[in-house]
C-alpha cells in the first residue's frame, strides 16, 4: 500500500499518453546488469491497525510507573504546553517545506522571522538565525565563522567544560583541516581565566565557553570574553536556553556569537533527535553568518511582508564558497520555541528558570544529607550539578534506575565512555563516582525526596 | 474572509501583564546558603522582554499564518528535488508513544530496548535498500550525510595512508555537495554540464588521479536521468584508488529498482524526510543517514546500534576507527522513526510500486508539457524532469519565475526554478506517487493556460496571494531581521 491513487484504467491510460505498454519500460535508462532481479528483503507490508499494536508493544512505556527524569547534559525533561503540539501539529506548517517562494509561504516566513525577534529577546544578540541542527552542530559553525571573520585558522580555544559531546563535535569537523583545538581544563569544575589568558594568541580564532557549564557550574564569562577580545579572537558562549529567566544573557556579556541547545523551548527529547540549534552573533557579522535568516521587506504593492534573505551566503547560490553547507534546517522545532516562548512569555520563562533552579537546590540539599554524598564542586549552580558517591557512579545509577529515578550521565559515560570518544580533558581522578544530577520544572518535591532516600537506601545497602 | 489583524506580530500583541498561568508555585523549601548561591554579578536584572500575550491570541495568530501557507496537505506542491509527497498521519501518532517521544539520550539502555530495536532493524533496512552494508543513522539532514560521509572516507584514506585531496563533482550538483566538500577541508573540482545531461567520460578520466578522495554524484541525477554511464563511472574511480559518493536526494525513482550499491556506489545519503517522508516541517528537520561500503563501517561516526542475539540486547556503540560525533546524541530519531513506520506499511513490494509510480506520474505530466514547454533532455525522465521556459521567455518575456508565481493563483506550489544550473530558465518537475491522475491533468492543463495568458499577466503574477513579489534586493541591501530593528 504505497497511497496511490491509480486504477487500472487510469494506469492504462497514462502508459498510453506516456507511450509505453508496460511501467517497466520507463525503468530502461537502468542498465539491465544493475536492476534489481528481486523484491527488498523487508518485513511484509504492515497495515495501520497492526502497525499501532505492534509500536504500542515495542515503543510504548515499560510496565510499571515511568521513572522521575533527572537525567541532564544539555537536554532536559520539560514540560510542554498543549497549545506547542496543537499549533505545530497543523499540516499547513508542517508538510510545507522551505520557503523558497515567499508568497505561498507567508505563514512560516512570519514565524521564523518572529522566532529569530524572540531568540534575539532572549538571549539579548543582535541577530539570529532561523535554525540549526542542534547544540553541538551550532558551536562548530560558530567557530568556522569566527575564522572568516579574523580570518585566523590556526587555532581554536575550548573550555574544557564545555558539553564533551559538543568538543567532540568540533573536533570531528575540524579533523581534515589545520586548525588547533586547545582545550583548558577546568579547576573545581571552573575554568580559571588566566589559563585562557596563558593560551590565546594572534592565531586564535575563538574562545568557546559553556554558561552553565557541563557540570552545572557558572563560569566567569566576563572576563573570558574580555580576555579573548583583547587578543582579537571571538567570543563564542553556549548557553542554557531556559537560563535567561533569571541569569545575565549572552549579549550582557558582549560575546560576539551565542548558540544554544533549543530544546528546552517546548521540544520533547526524542532520544535527542530532532533537536535546535540556536545561532546567534552581533550584526557585523551577519554577511557572515551559517543558515537560513528571515527578513521582512515590502512587497511591490508597498504591503509588509518576509523573505529568505542574504540567500547569497547559501550553500544553493554559493556552493563551495557558502557559510555552511546546510540546507535543511530544524523549521519544524524553531516553530516548537516560537509558540512556546510565545506562550511563556516573559514572566513564565522567569518562574520555569526559578523553580529549575530551586529544585535543583532543594535537591542538591537533601542528596548531601546522605553520609559520603557531596556536591563534586564547590560552585553556584543553575539547573544541574555533579554528585559525588562513595560506590561507582555506574552501580549507583542503575540501581537509582531500578527504583524508578533517572539520574546521570555519569561523568566517566561523557567522558571517554561509549557515548563520547572525547578525552578525559577536565583532569579530576574520582570522575567514576561522578554524576550529573539535573531538575527541570516538572520535579516534585515527592520525587527529589524519594531520590534522596532511594539513594541512601542504595548506599547503605 | 482572511483575518489580517491576528497575523500583527507577537510583540505588537503584546500588553503587560497579559499571559497565561503555566507552571505552579514552588513545592519545595529554600535551600540554605551552604548550597552556593548565584551571585548577583552573573544574575539578570530582569526576565528577556519577551511578548506577554494571551493564549486565545495566540492560538488564532498561529493558526491564521498556517493559513498563508501553501503545503503538501492543502496543495498540489511539485518542487523538484524535494519529493513533497504524502506524510501519513499515523506517523504523527506512532512518533509520540513514549519511548519515542520522552526517551532522554543518556537513559539507561534498558529501559529503551525497543527504541534500540526499531533503530537497529532500520539501520539494517537502508542497508537493504541501498545495497551497502553498513549504516549510521547520525547525520541530521541530506548536506551533513555529505560531510560525514567525506570524513569516514578521509579518515580510511588517512588509515591507509594516502593524501587525496579532491572531491569531484558535476555541474549539475546540488549546492550542498560543493559546500560539503570545501567544508570538511577538501578541494572542489566541479566538471562541465557534459553531453545530454550525463557525465562527460573523458572529462572525467582526465581529472580523476592518485590526488581523487571522491566523486559525488546524484542518480538518478538533477535533470531526472539515471546516469547510463554509472558502471563505467565507478570502474574510473575505483581504478584510480578514489570512492564514489551517491546523493540520494532523488532515491524515490529507484527504490527497489537498483541499488547505489549495485551500480557502484561507495557512500551515500538518504533523505528520510524525502523519500520515507519524514514530513519537511517547513524547512526541517530531516533526517540524514549515511550507508556504506564494509570497508568503511569503521570509520563510521559514533554511536551506532549493535544486536548481541545471545543475550537479546541492543547497545549503541562506537565503531572501531570511528570519526566521531558529528553532532550531539544519536541523531534526528523523530524522523528517522517516521521513515521506519514508512518502510514497515509499504515493505519491499510496496517501496517497489511507489517508486513506479513516481515514475510513471513525472512521465506522465512530462508528456502532457512537452508540447507547451521545453524539454531540454528528452521525453523520458525518472521521477522528475526539468522544462524550460527559455523558447517562451525569447517569444514572449516570460520567465520561468513568472510562470511559478502564475502558478499560485491557480492553487498550485511552484515546481523548483532555476535549479539545475545547467538548464536555461529551469522548471524541475516532480509530482510524486501520492498525486492523482486528475490533479496531473488539472496542473498540466493550467501551465498550458499560463502559456497562453496575456504576458503582461503573468509577469505581474502572483494576483491573488496575501503579497507579492517581495523587494528582496532592498531586503538584502537593509537587512530587517528582527522585531526591534523594526521599532527603530
Amino acid at each position: 500500500m504505497a497511497y496511490l491513487f491509480d486504477s487500472p484504467d487510469q494506469r492504462r491510460k497514462m502508459l498510453d499518453a506516456i507511450g509505453v505498454s508496460d511501467i517497466n519500460e520507463l525503468f530502461r535508462q537502468i542498465p539491465a546488469e544493475v536492476q534489481l532481479q528481486r523484491e527488498l528483503r523487508l518485513a511484509p507490508p504492515c497495515s495501520e491497525l497492526a502497525l499501532q499494536q505492534e509500536m504500542e508493544l515495542t515503543l510504548g512505556a515499560p510496565p510499571g510507573p515511568v521513572p522521575a527524569c533527572f537525567l541532564g547534559g544539555g537536554v532536559y525533561d520539560h514540560f510542554i504546553p498543549a497549545v506547542v503540539d496543537e499549533l505545530t501539529g497543523r499540516g499547513e506548517f508542517y508538510t510545507a517545506y522551505t520557503p523558497y517562494q515567499p508568497e505561498a509561504s507567508q505563514g512560516t516566513l512570519q514565524a521564523f522571522y518572529e522566532f529569530q525577534s524572540l531568540i534575539c529577546q532572549l538571549t539579548g544578540m543582535e541577530v539570529s538565525n532561523a535554525s540549526l541542527y542542534e547544540g553541538g552542530t551550532a558551536v562548530s559553525e560558530a567557530v568556522f565563522m569566527a575564522m572568516r571573520v579574523n580570518d585566523r585558522h590556526g587555532k581554536v580555544v575550548i573550555l574544557g567544560s564545555v558539553h564533551p559531546e559538543y568538543q567532540q563535535v568540533v573536533r570531528t569537523y575540524l579533523a581534515e583541516l589545520r586548525t588547533e583545538v586547545v582545550v583548558v581544563p577546568a579547576k573545581n569544575g571552573v575554568v580559571d581565566p588566566a589559563d585562557v589568558a596563558a593560551v590565546v594568541d594572534s592565531e586564535t580564532c575563538a574562545v568557546v565557553m559553556q554558561q552553565p557549564n557541563f557540570f552545572g557550574c557558572l563560569e566567569d564569562i566576563q572576563s573570558m570574553t574580555d580576555l579573548a577580545h583583547k587578543a582579537g579572537a571571538l567570543a563564542v558562549l553556549s548557553f542554557d536556553a531556559i537560563s535567561p529567566g533569571i541569569l545575565r544573557k549572552p549579549g550582557d556579556y558582549g560575546v560576539d556569537i551565542a548558540v544554544a541547545e533549543g530544546q528546552p523551548l517546548g521540544t520533547p527529547l526524542q532520544f535527542g533527535g530532532p533537536l535546535l540549534g540556536v545561532f546567534t552573533c552581533r550584526n557585523e557579522f551577519v554577511r557572515k553568518m551559517p543558515g537560513r535568516l528571515i527578513g521582512r521587506t515590502k512587497d511591490k504593492n508597498g504591503k509588509d511582508c518576509f523573505v529568505l534573505n542574504l540567500q547569497a551566503r547559501e550553500q544553493h547560490i554559493r556552493r563551495d564558497k557558502a557559510t555552511s553547507n546546510i540546507c535543511t534546517n530544524q523549521g519544524l522545532i524553531a516553530l516548537r520555541a516560537t509558540v512556546f516562548l510565545a506562550v511563556v512569555g516573559r514572566l513564565g520563562l522567569q518562574q520555569m528558570a526559578e523553580l529549575c533552579h530551586e529544585k535543583a537546590r532543594y535537591a542538591a540539599e537533601k542528596l548531601t544529607q546522605i553520609p559520603g554524598v557531596t556536591l563534586r564542586f564547590s560552585q553556584p549552580f543553575f539547573r544541574e550539578f555533579v554528585l559525588s558517591t562513595p560506590e561507582p557512579a555506574a552501580d549507583v545509577l542503575s540501581k537509582l534506575a531500578a527504583a524508578g529515578i533517572n539520574a546521570g550521565p555519569s561523568l566517566a559515560r561523557v567522558f571517554g565512555g561509549t557515548v563520547s570518544t572525547a578525552a578525559n580533558t577536565f583532569g579530576i581522578s574520582d570522575q567514576d563516582q561522578c554524576f550529573l544530577v539535573a531538575c527541570t520544572e516538572k520535579r516534585t518535591r515527592q520525587e527529589i525526596d524519594t531520590f534522596a532516600a532511594e539513594l541512601r537506601r542504595i548506599l547503605q545497602s | 474572509m482572511r483575518n489580517t489583524t491576528a497575523t500583527r506580530l507577537l510583540f505588537e500583541m503584546s500588553h503587560p501583564g497579559r499571559g497565561t498561568q503555566i507552571f505552579p508555585e514552588s513545592d519545595v523549601p529554600a535551600a540554605g546558603s551552604h548550597i552556593p548561591p548565584i551571585p548577583a554579578t552573573m544574575k539578570a536584572d530582569a526576565p528577556p522582554a519577551l511578548p506577554e500575550v494571551a493564549e486565545p491570541d495566540i492560538v488564532r495568530h498561529f493558526v491564521n499564518l498556517s493559513t498563508l501557507n501553501m503545503s503538501v496537505d492543502s496543495h498540489f506542491y511539485p518542487l523538484g528535488s524535494c519529493t513533497m509527497k504524502y506524510n501519513p498521519k499515523r506517523h504523527e501518532r506512532l512518533a509520540r508513544l513514549h519511548q519515542a517521544a520522552n526517551s532522554h539520550p543518556y537513559q539507561p539502555e534498558s529501559q529503551i530496548q525497543g527504541l534500540l530495536k526499531v533503530l537497529f532493524e532500520l539501520q539494517g533496512m537502508l542497508a537493504e535498500i541501498s545495497g551497502l552494508p553498513a549504516v549510521s543513522l547520525h547525520p541530521a539532514a541530506g548536506a551533513q550525510g555529505e560531510l560525514t560521509a567525506l570524513l569516514t572516507a578521509a579518515a580510511w584514506y588517512r588509515h591507509k595512508g594516502e593524501d587525496r585531496r579532491r572531491v569531484l563533482f558535476p555541474a549539475s550538483a546540488h549546492g550542498t555537495n560543493p559546500a560539503s566538500a570545501a567544508l570538511a577541508g577538501f578541494e572542489c573540482v566541479q566538471l562541465s554540464a557534459g553531453t545530454g545531461g550525463f557525465v562527460d567520460l573523458d572529462e572525467l578520466k582526465k581529472e580523476v588521479d592518485a590526488r581523487t578522495a571522491v566523486f559525488m554524484i546524484t542518480n538518478p541525477n538533477t535533470l531526472g536521468l539515471f546516469e547510463k554511464d554509472i558502471r563505467k563511472i565507478s570502474e574510473i574511480l575505483h581504478d584510480a584508488g578514489g570512492l564514489v559518493y551517491i546523493d540520494g536526494a532523488n532515491m524515490n525513482a529507484i527504490l527497489g529498482k537498483t541499488r547505489p550499491g549495485d551500480f557502484g556506489g561507495d557512500m551515500m545519503h538518504y533523505n528520510v524526510h524525502k523519500t520515507f517522508t519524514g514530513p519537511h516541517g517547513a524547512g526541517g528537520p530531516g533526517a540524514g543517514p549515511i550507508a556504506v561500503r564494509d570497508f568503511l563501517a569503521d570509520f563510521l561516526p559514533s554511536p551506532i546500534v549493535t544486536h548481541d542475539p545471545s543475550r537479546d540486547w541492543y547497545s549503541l556503540t562506537t565503531p572501531k576507527h570511528s570519526i566521531g560525533q558529528v553532532r550531539t546524541f544519536f541523531g534526528n530519531v523523530g524522523i528517522l522513526l517516521r521513515g521506519y513506520f514508512y518502510i514497515r506499511t509499504l515493505g519491499g513490494k510496496g517501496l517497489r510500486e511507489a517508486s513506479e509510480n513516481a515514475v510513471m506520474n513525472a512521465n506522465y505530466l512530462l508528456s502532457q508539457l512537452k508540447d507547451v514547454l521545453e524539454v531540454p533532455h528528452g521525453d523520458r525522465c525518472m521521477h522528475e524532469f526539468v522544462a524550460s521556459a527559455k523558447n517562451l521567455k525569447t517569444r514572449t518575456g516570460v520567465t520561468a519565475m513568472d510562470i511559478a508565481k502564475r502558478l499560485l493563483d491557480y492553487g498550485y506550489h511552484a515546481p523548483t526554478v532555476y535549479f539545475p544550473l545547467v538548464v536555461e530558465e529551469a522548471m524541475m518537475m516532480e509530482p510524486t506517487e501520492t498525486e492523482s491522475l486528475e490533479t496531473l491533468d488539472a496542473f498540466a492543463q493550467v501551465i498550458r493556460n499560463i502559456c497562453q495568458e496575456p504576458p503582461e499577466l503573468v509577469r505581474s503574477a502572483p494576483h491573488s496571494t496575501p503579497v507579492s513579489r517581495p523587494d528582496e534586493v532592498t531586503a538584502a541591501r537593509k537587512p530587517v531581521l528582527c522585531w526591534s530593528d523594526c521599532k527603530s
